[in-house]
């Protein structure tokens, strides 16, 4: 137990031990040293990386932008506005199918101009100026709520705030190491979110690491340590083990990095969108982490840092669970900590289900992989398999850390049945606390879009 | 290299039967045999971006994996017993025994597959779905509970019934209510009972009255027992071995052993069900031994565990995940009635000499009833859980 354990009074009876759950060790993680982003003049905001929001385009195309500036907002909240991390151009204004937004693009200009927002303490200021100061900052879209893991709506006052200090997802960030100098960033970030609840803020640890002096001695914080594999660091499973949300109930969650950027916000009087990732993943020559700006084209950033290999790579951002797949020429999203570039998995593979599978891997048993040593692992983006109705059970609830039944939940959800949705904990749950149920899933079902449906559903449902 | 020059060959034909294609009609079929040869080039294009590497085939194939210990065995012993029926010293593992029961089982085999497999292709192509692989599982299953002498159309009308009426009515592999193959195991029970029941079916020659030297019974120890002669039932380590009459698949204990270790050791098979099936049988057993009416209530209760099809059921029919009990408190509910069913009916009821098959089809019926109450009891934890409002 590390010491510093001592020095909150944890004792380790008090750790929550998450027993089911599966940690894919893949190649390519991030070494801890953190290089300059190349330069980039090209910035997006994507109105897809958010949830429950339906936007509203602000600017023009040719407009000129500072940092801080709107792009645009949520219709049925228009205080909720998402703007531009630099100053600059509106250089394209992407539209899809049915005209949906998709990306807004941004050049940088030359002289960097800025917004002005307020400075102070936020633990001297009134909830209000603090929601006003984090709308305008363009920062509400950070906070996320549960139920249906959408952007947080502001006439709620949540029961309390959960925080995720590790991430526990394969390749994921190291939290402490990104904000290793930023403590006084994001406790002041924490003392604006304590104004925000009638409740609680927690913040959820590694137990198998002593916290550093950023998360550690956090005033009127409630502590909890967790230890086991993934989804072990979700706040989603750490919420179901300290206090599960019911029915009525709504709780906020937000990343560490996020809390810092609202916390700067404060000390600084403006927007600063520096943003730290890690850049991993087998693809990558050397995998590391990279200082950059939010939303920043990620091209600059690969460029001469991809294997050449015989398949194509595929750019996420995000983990290989959760995150998009943005291509080569995409933007780093707005929530993403980590940018994973993995093999394309386009190929056929002669009696694949049938060979022993030495460099296969498997949550089962059932390839001969698992009984081999193996420190890490080069998965490629093959589906290894097609679709089927449900058959094994049991799977799910192997990496499910949850008192919830996953499959009968995500029967209600393709069934449309709101009423068992409710009553099997639909509240509790978002799509990645389902990612690893969709990654060992024999029948290859698609456990996150269907969860997303109940999720909209029942959302629908509820404003009614 | 070679794999290429196939790939190429594949890729050339495929437009045929794709849409639009001549042959588009035959899209599943087609669709099954490449994926057959080939894991498809298909990519995670929602969610995780990373799949785990088994899939149902996999799964279908260590399942049959697993079956093989059992299969092997069923071959040697159906020549053992054979030659030993008609007088004629051969040794149990012999090439002469081996070749024998393989002529015999087989042909079985082959009629299980060709029929199941034939009927899945035609529904999956009228339905425009993929083949399923389910019936990979089932067509080995079919021919191990069989009686060798068993008349090979009978097997063909069996496997028939079992897949229409069994799973296909149901929507297919994932969808049934009953375990395929058993329920073509019971089809044949009701329908044709003279030629599944009885002392002459279990050794191939039997019943065409090949001769039988004296003092040769051919009953099978369920048989002998359900009789009244418990004097004349097989020692345990013979039961155990499997060196008995009986169904080709099910005699040896320690084959189904070897399987049930690799179901448990690749975590495809539920060790759960399969340990709550033999504590329902152990416990049964016992309550009858302290019972004991009548001689074969005093059969010591561990003997149940390596008579008849008791352990086979136990391993591969009672943990097929789609028709038993689908949460995991709910299997060892399903898996403890299983083995407490099974005893019951074997040794209670004179009709029918084995428990196992029915007390399977009877909690495959119980087992939505089963997995309903531990949800239900997960859905009242939750409600308590929200705090009362004053």
């Amino acid at each position: 137990m590390p010491d510093t354990f001592k020095k909150y009074a944890i004792d380790m009876s008090k750790v929550i031990k998450i027993k089911r759950g599966l940690d894919i060790r893949l190649k390519g993680a991030a070494g801890k040293t953190i290089s300059q982003a190349g330069r980039t003049d090209l910035f997006a905001v994507k109105p897809t990386d958010f949830k429950g929001i339906d936007p509203r385009i602000l600017v023009k195309q040719g407009q000129e932008v500072l940092a801080g500036t709107p792009l645009f907002c949520d219709k049925t909240h228009p205080e909720i506005v998402f703007v531009s991390p630099v100053s600059g151009t509106v250089e394209e204004i992407l539209r899809g199918e049915r005209r949906k937004l998709l990306d807004i693009m941004v050049r940088s200009g030359l002289q960097p101009g800025f917004e002005p927002l307020q400075k102070g303490d936020p633990s001297t200021m009134d909830m209000e100026a603090i929601r006003q100061q984090i709308f305008k900052s363009g920062l509400w879209p950070s906070i996320i709520q549960r139920p249906y893991g959408v952007v947080a709506d502001p006439n709620h006052t949540p029961r309390d705030i959960f925080i995720s200090a590790f991430d526990s997802a394969p390749l994921g960030a190291d939290y402490e190491f990104i904000l290793k100098d930023e403590a006084k960033t994001f406790s002041t970030g924490i003392k604006a979110l304590r104004k925000l609840t009638s409740g609680k803020v927690h913040i959820g640890l590694d137990s198998r690491k002593e916290p550093s002096k950023v998360f550690a001695n956090l005033e009127g914080i409630e502590y909890h340590f967790f230890s086991g594999p993934h989804p072990a660091g979700n706040t989603g499973i750490q919420i179901h083990h300290v206090a599960p949300v019911n029915k009525e109930e709504v709780v906020w969650t937000v990343t560490p990095q996020l809390v810092a950027l609202i916390g700067r916000t404060f000390l600084i009087g403006q927007l600063d969108s520096t943003w730290t990732f890690a850049l991993a993943g087998s693809y990558i020559k050397e995998p590391r982490y990279i200082k950059g700006i939010r939303g920043m084209a990620i091209a600059p950033v690969l460029a001469g840092q991809l294997q050449e290999q015989e398949l194509p790579p595929r750019v996420i951002s995000g983990n290989v669970l959760t995150g998009t797949n943005i291509g080569e020429n995409g933007y780093l999203g707005y929530y993403d900590s980590v940018v994973t570039v993995i093999p394309e998995g386009k190929y056929f593979d002669l009696f694949g289900w049938a060979m022993p599978g030495i460099n296969k891997f498997s949550m089962s048993r059932s390839f001969l992989s698992s009984f081999l040593p193996k420190k890490s692992w080069d998965i490629d983006t093959n589906l290894k398999g097609g679709h089927r109705a449900f058959v094994m059970t049991g799977q799910y609830e192997k990496v499910f850390p949850m008192d919830i039944y996953p499959v009968h939940l995500l029967k209600a959800v393709i069934t449309n049945d709101v009423d068992k949705m409710e009553q099997l904990g639909i509240y509790e749950v978002i799509e990645e606390d389902m990612a690893l149920c969709e990654f060992v899933c024999t029948s290859k079902t698609d456990v996150q879009e269907i969860l997303r449906t109940g999720l909209d559903l029942i959302r629908k449902e509820m404003s009614q | 290299m070679k794999a290429k020059k196939l790939r190429q060959l594949i890729d050339r034909v495929k437009p045929q039967f794709q849409k639009g294609g001549k042959l588009a009609k035959l899209h599943s079929t087609f669709d099954a045999f490449e994926s057959f040869l080939f894991v498809p080039d298909r990519v995670a294009q929602n969610g995780a971006h990373i799949r785990d590497s088994i899939d149902l085939k996999r799964t279908m194939t260590v399942v049959i994996l697993a079956l093989f210990p059992a299969l092997i065995f069923g071959m040697l012993n159906v020549g053992f017993q054979h030659f030993l029926s008609v007088g004629k010293d051969v040794a149990f593992f012999s090439w002469q025994g081996f070749g024998f029961g393989f002529l015999k089982v087989f042909p079985i085999i082959v009629v299980s597959y060709v029929t199941g497999l034939g009927i899945e292709f035609i529904f999956a192509q009228v339905k425009g779905h993929e083949v399923n692989e389910g019936f990979l599982v089932s067509g080995m299953l079919i021919p191990l509970i069989m009686p060798v002498d068993v008349p090979l159309w009978m097997v063909a009308l069996a496997t028939a019934f079992a897949v229409v009426f069994g799973k296909e009515v149901f929507g297919g592999t994932g969808m049934n209510v009953f375990n395929p193959a058993l329920l073509s195991r019971v089809f044949l029970f009701f329908a044709y009972p003279a030629f599944m029941t009885g002392d002459k079916i279990w050794i191939a020659g039997l019943t065409k009255g090949q001769g039988v030297i004296d003092g040769f019974s051919g009953a099978t120890p369920l048989g002998e027992a359900a009789a009244g002669h418990i004097d004349k039932m097989p020692k345990f380590i013979d039961m155990f071995l499997g060196t008995i009459p009986g169904s080709i698949g099910e005699t040896s204990t320690l084959a189904i052993l070897i399987g049930a270790i690799i179901l448990v050791a690749t975590g495809i098979g539920s060790w759960k069900i399969m340990v709550s099936v033999i504590l329902g049988g152990l416990f049964m057993g016992g309550i009858l031994n302290l019972w004991g009416a009548n001689s074969y209530m005093h059969v010591p209760f561990y003997y149940h565990l390596v008579m008849g099809g008791f352990a086979f059921g136990a391993v591969f029919m009672a943990t097929d995940p789609v028709t038993g009990a689908q949460t995991e408190k709910g299997k060892w509910i399903y898996g403890f009635f299983i083995g407490l069913m099974s005893i019951l009916i074997r040794v209670v009821n004179p009709a029918y000499p084995e428990g196992v098959m029915l007390a399977i089809l009877l909690m495959n019926v119980f087992a939505p009833l089963i997995d309903y109450f531990v949800v239900q009891s997960n859905i009242n934890r939750r409600l308590k859980r929200i705090p009362v409002k004053v």
